[in-house]
């Protein structure tokens, strides 16, 4: 593929011979590697080779495919004046995540916004085909929204959301502060916290399976294995149904949450713990002379050092809350009052058959939480050491 | 406004003694500094006195009370730290006023002591803003008024001025020698810059690995140093030492250093005499070495002679590496010299500025 003429001569005779040329490799080269990639394509979809073989060319095909790309689209870029080159050649670095991300997020979301806008029958099919017979019999406006507004059971939802994004990241953020500070200090530090890190190895569909055990119960004549009640018992008192606590919702989210902050606290404790030690010990001892006690230092001098920190953790814990999903679904499937927003798009998706109800809720989930990504991404940017 | 004394104090980190025996007793509104190589001790000295750091041995008094066990903030002190560890997050006034919030002073009474310290420092402008905001400079100035504010009775400053430009650092110096007579107050200051330690100190305190070498005056610390390391550590360029017999004959007493023979002065023979026959060691700062068309009148010149090394002019002064046989030494002579390396010199040594020390004990004889 490689000719005389990819460098640009300048002592030819026929400089537009050259001119040609180049052009010509140009618009080849690209059409050679998207074929020879196409063809991998083929090749993988079609092909019956044993895994590993097909794996291995899957590897190389679409690493060496990437680099390939790039390669290419850079010498093309280079080729150009040089003005032109600097402008265009970020573009061929950041294009490929850009169009990614509009095909799979930006696009979606889109999509979902207008199904959203359309009754459980869907947008018409062929998209122009909506224009063409306006209104089509599906199209309902806003009223999705307002009816996720009016509704008792959404508005449960968002109260449990609401305790989920309360609770949920305050006790993450608390226990994380709290833990961070004690460990600290303590001589037992590593051991600690490899434990308290260790349930973020978990999975939600885990975790909400092994919490299952924990409220698990058992006729009072068999032992519990579920720790819970087998604390009751071991106190003396009566084994009962976790359940049973339907008759105290909304607290019983309280019981679901619980099982997050066991996750998120070795999250939080391990991005305070590194902020805590950032703290130049200098300012702690300043703090002494000037007669702050232990207490006064923390609060006075420590946490304010960390704020950048707690906050970006407690932002990202705030989403993360926003979009709790597998929890739920694992331990209650929604029932008993525990439904949160991320279940009811589900459910009215795919199990209620209603997607343009149920994109209605993930777009007002969505809404809820660019804000608070906005914010976390500032905190990112703004971090300033002093 | 206390006395402060160290009796006796040790200090080990494990098995690692960093303090040995230190015995100190500075005066009320004296200006101390502590000064020697990085690892010497000083800070931790002061890191004990502050309450920062704990005492293995002995005790440290502050006034006539032992603070031992007194937490930091009990001690009445207020610190300068070398980072200046001012708050981040708080502006300038509150960084001064935190340590008088803190012990529930009033608050017209934390506004008048804060502007009045601030416009000593002539930082009033910048009361408003954050550390983040403020140069190098500026910040050393906060980080002294949060100390002033407070009105201790001990003022500590580790290294405060290190982090400054060396233009800055002049001027800085001039003015903590007028807030230490503006206000009156004990300072113990701690430097591993001599300059600093002579310029402002009443009194200076050479540590060298944990031990007091010697506690005195600039001015006697440099004309009268205790051992070899304080000859050594003040001045500078350093002090020129040469191993040397004392010999005597007929009546006159000599330095023989196999490649020079120097007199000593009649007048020094009877403090000598002792040393007649052994070895010691010659001591002469290069501010005592001549050339003799320049050399002023008073002196006792003795020749030396060698080859010149190196020539370093620094405008005000000529500095001369020069090469003695076996031995080299450095001599600080009138800039009106003209020398090239390789020429063969003639020098004299101001013999009223010698120093002999013992050889083992590394003492001076006096």
């Amino acid at each position: 593929m490689q000719t005389t003429e990819s460098h640009p001569s300048h002592n030819d005779t026929g400089g537009m011979a050259a001119l040609i040329s180049r052009i010509a490799l140009a618009v080849i080269t690209p059409l050679i590697i998207f074929y020879a990639l196409y063809q991998g394509f083929l090749f993988l979809r079609d092909g019956d080779s044993p895994k590993w073989a097909m794996t291995l060319i899957a590897i190389i095909w679409g690493v060496g495919g990437v680099a390939a790309l790039y390669w290419v689209f850079n010498w093309l870029v280079e080729m150009l004046p040089l003005a032109w080159m600097q402008r265009l050649q970020p573009f061929v670095f950041v294009g490929p995540a850009l169009a990614i991300l509009t095909w799979y997020l930006a696009f979606p979301a889109l999509r979902t916004f207008w199904i959203s806008l359309f009754d459980r029958g869907g947008p018409p099919e062929q998209f122009l085909a909506t224009f063409t017979s306006w209104p089509p019999d599906s199209w309902v406006g806003l009223q999705n929204y307002t009816s996720i507004f009016s509704e008792r059971l959404m508005r449960e939802t968002f109260r449990n959301n609401l305790m989920w994004i309360v609770f949920g990241s305050s006790f993450s953020v608390a226990f994380g502060l709290l833990i961070a500070i004690l460990a600290d200090r303590s001589r037992w530090e590593k051991v600690a916290k490899s434990l308290i890190f260790l349930p973020m190895a978990i999975s939600f569909v885990g975790a909400g399976v092994i919490w299952n055990f924990m409220y698990e119960v058992r006729p009072s004549s068999v032992p519990q294995i579920g720790l819970v009640n087998a604390i009751v018992v071991a106190l003396g008192g009566e084994a009962h149904p976790w359940p049973a606590y339907t008759a105290i919702s909304p607290w019983n989210n309280l019981y679901l949450i619980v099982i997050v902050v066991w996750l998120q606290v070795g999250f939080s404790m391990v991005l305070f713990s590194a902020a805590l030690k950032g703290i130049p010990e200098e300012l702690k001892e300043a703090g002494r002379v000037d007669g702050a006690g232990e207490m006064r230092i923390l609060s006075g001098i420590m946490i304010p050092y960390i704020r950048g920190t707690i906050i970006t953790v407690w932002t990202t814990i705030v989403i993360f809350t926003l979009k709790i999903f597998d929890v739920v679904w694992v331990m209650t499937g929604g029932q008993f009052g525990t439904e949160v927003i991320a279940t009811q798009f589900y459910r009215q998706s795919f199990v209620a058959r209603n997607p343009g109800y149920g994109s209605a809720i993930a777009i007002i989930l969505l809404i809820a939480v660019i804000p608070v990504g906005i914010y976390n991404l500032r905190q990112f940017q703004d971090r300033e050491v002093f | 406004m206390a006395s402060v004394t160290f009796k006796n104090v040790f200090k080990n980190y494990g098995d690692v003694e960093v303090i040995k025996d230190f015995t100190l007793e500075v005066e009320d509104k004296e200006f101390i500094i502590f000064v020697g190589p990085s690892g010497c001790g000083k800070s931790t000295n002061l890191r004990m006195l502050a309450g920062l750091e704990e005492i293995t041995a002995g005790e440290i008094l502050i006034g006539d009370r032992v603070v031992n066990d007194v937490p930091p903030k009990d001690r009445d002190i207020a610190m300068v730290f070398q980072s200046y560890a001012l708050y981040p997050h708080m502006t300038v006034y509150d960084n001064m006023a935190f340590g008088l919030k803190l012990r529930k002073t009033p608050k017209d009474e934390i506004t008048r002591r804060v502007n009045e310290a601030a416009e000593i420092l002539g930082i009033t402008e910048l009361l408003q803003r954050k550390p983040k905001a403020l140069s190098g400079g500026q910040r050393q100035r906060v980080a002294v008024g949060r100390a002033i504010v407070r009105e201790p009775a001990v003022f500590l400053m580790d290294e405060p001025l290190s982090n400054l430009d060396a233009k800055l650092r002049v001027s800085a110096r001039a003015e903590i020698s007028k807030l230490h007579q503006r206000l009156q107050t004990t300072f113990i200051y701690v430097t591993h810059d001599q300059v600093e330690a002579m310029t402002m100190a009443d009194r200076i305190v050479v540590l060298h690995a944990g031990i007091l070498q010697q506690a005195d005056s600039p001015r006697n610390l440099y004309n009268f140093p205790h051992n070899i390391f304080v000859a050594g550590f003040i001045g500078s360029p350093s002090m020129n030492f040469f191993d040397a017999t004392l010999v005597k004959e007929e009546q006159k007493m000599y330095l023989d250093s196999g490649d020079f023979r120097i007199e000593v002065p009649s007048d020094k023979m009877e403090t000598y005499k002792a040393y007649i026959g052994k070895q010691v060691i010659f001591g002469i700062r290069p501010e005592d070495v001549h050339v003799p068309q320049y050399a002023p009148v008073d002196i006792t010149p003795a020749p030396i002679s060698g080859s010149i090394e190196i020539v370093e002019l620094l405008g005000s002064e000529l500095i001369l590496f020069v090469n003695a046989g076996s031995n080299s030494f450095v001599a600080k002579v009138d800039t009106r010299y003209e020398v090239k390396p390789g020429d063969s010199v003639d020098l004299v040594c101001n013999m009223k500025n010698m120093h002999i020390f013992d050889k083992e004990t590394e003492l001076a004889v006096r």
